[in-house]
């Protein structure tokens, strides 16, 4: 399940579904990114993407965690448009038969999603606005996995 | 034949734009010598950070385009 959405999402609601479309699943882990303001100053976090190319870019990254562990469908949403800090900003949940795989594969599936999928993300601050650059931390969170598929 | 040029994020605010659609004359289709066109109209897509997707999917600018593809410029990606 994918869903790139302006609404709001119950991570229980999320749990539960995994928890029911489990293929005799051992583990369920899921993660849920939140909106930040480090320098309390944020009015508004606002998400645009590219529609059609943000689903197929995650669905591709969904293939590859399939291929590379036991895992069920991901549930994975992510919202766009306006959000304030400490709103939630993605979903991502994983079942699998063992926790290792699950671990694994949601940890690779989100740092996979932050460098490939095509969402930007601008803050709105009392300082004026500013579109956010791709982090060189998660572009080497995200380049560690071509080392660890390597070895 | 016509292409349709789609911006996004910083890109669209400093282009002015998020679409337009742009005729080629001609025989030369490459997506770098239309990438050379709007910068031309354009001087902040000049920047090498940028990536282009030619019907959704990334693409270099050796790539030909036809008519009625869609042909998008936008920053690094920072979503999640």
């Amino acid at each position: 399940m994918l869903a790139i959405q302006t609404e709001d999402f119950d991570a229980s609601k999320e749990y539960e579904a995994l928890r029911k479309d489990a293929n005799n699943a051992g583990a369920i882990v899921s993660f849920v990114g939140l909106v930040r303001d480090t320098e309390q100053k944020l009015k508004a976090m606002v998400l645009e993407h590219y529609p059609g190319m943000t689903e197929s870019a995650i669905e591709e990254i969904v293939d590859s965690a399939k291929q590379s562990w036991q895992i069920d469908e991901p549930r994975i949403i992510h919202r766009v448009g306006e959000l304030k800090a400490g709103d939630q900003i993605v979903f991502v949940g994983v079942s699998s038969t063992h926790r290792g795989d699950a671990y694994q594969a949601c940890e690779y599936i989100m740092d996979q999603l932050k460098t490939r999928a095509t969402l930007w993300k601008k803050e709105v601050t009392e300082d004026g606005e500013k579109w956010l650059d791709s982090k060189s931390s998660d572009i080497e969170r995200a380049q560690r996995w071509n080392k660890i598929f390597n070895n | 034949m016509s292409v349709k040029i789609l911006f996004f994020g910083r890109l669209a605010e400093s282009v002015g734009i998020r679409q337009t659609e742009i005729s080629i004359e001609g025989n030369d289709t490459a997506v770098a010598s239309i990438q050379q066109q709007l910068i031309n109209q354009h001087p902040s897509l000049d920047d090498p950070s940028i990536r282009i997707a030619l019907n959704q999917t990334l693409v270099n600018g050796d790539l030909n385009v036809s008519d009625g593809d869609e042909l998008a410029f936008f920053p690094p990606v920072s979503g999640g």
